[in-house]
């Protein structure tokens, strides 16, 4: 019995071994996931709190064609050389990618307000993410319905 | 490299909040578009685009394949002095395009 056990075990573990290789295959991801976009999320926060709230984006809920999406993102702050928006990152959860763009402001902005024109290859959720001159985090989302996603055609 | 056209009001009054907006023509390739033989084309992006006011710097933003192409951006800045605005954009290949405007403050 006890001659007979490191066998199994090898064997178990081999198979174990194998079993999280297969794994491993199937779910590397071909496209971003709500996984991955939280990843992202966590690489730009540090990993800080991030309350919902103050940052609204504007995007059309109804999208004809994806390679070219206007979007304006417009935060909630005073700023002021006291409180200012430092950043606005945008993620997004099924592009190839979880970033879109990371919009650098400081306290002579003005307003904080930025714009631009984004790719969607699917019908997904879009939050951007503040941060402020406090350090606190700020996040706004958008769900909106692609008919003609980009990356499709060739 | 490329064309681009940089829209600043032609005049601002001091301390007015002032809306730049920007288009460079780009083909921002994602690397994930497929060459028909398994192959994709490869990656070449602006990754960067920076906005500086006589040196300082006023907006600045990362990009990433998801940028549509032909990349747009605008954003607003206190026109507080007149001056050169310089702007850059830098893509994969390490060029970067420099444009200027001038900024009047009244």
């Amino acid at each position: 019995m006890s001659e007979k056990q490191p066998s199994v075990l090898s064997r178990r573990g081999a198979l174990g071994a194998g079993g999280a290789a297969l794994i491993a295959l199937v779910v590397r991801p071909a496209h971003a996931t709500t996984q991955t976009m939280h990843e992202a999320i966590q690489h730009f926060t540090g990993g800080a709190a991030v309350k919902p709230g103050r940052v609204t984006m504007d995007i059309p809920p109804l999208v004809e064609n994806g390679n070219s999406v206007p979007l304006t993102i417009t935060v909630d702050s005073p700023m002021t050389e006291a409180d200012f928006v430092r950043a606005i990152a945008v993620f997004n959860e099924r592009n190839p990618q979880p970033n879109v763009g990371t919009f650098h402001l400081n306290a002579r902005s003005g307003r904080a307000f930025v714009s631009t024109r984004i790719r969607l290859g699917d019908s997904q959720i879009i939050t951007a993410i503040a941060q402020m001159s406090d350090g606190s985090l700020w996040s706004g989302t958008a769900e909106l319905v692609v008919t003609l996603p980009a990356c499709v055609e060739n | 490299m490329a064309r681009a056209l940089i829209n600043v009001p032609p005049k601002a009054k001091r301390g007015e909040v002032i809306e730049i907006k920007t288009l460079i023509s780009h083909p921002m390739e994602t690397g994930y578009r497929p060459k028909g033989d398994g192959s994709f084309y490869p990656r070449d992006i602006i990754h960067k685009f920076v906005c500086t006011l006589n040196g300082e710097e006023i907006f600045r933003a990362d990009l990433y394949p998801a940028i549509a192409a032909n990349p747009f951006i605008s954003f607003t800045t206190v026109a507080r002095e007149s001056g050169l605005l310089m702007f850059s954009w830098i893509d994969d290949r390490g060029e970067a395009q420099m444009e200027s405007a001038k900024l009047v403050v009244e």
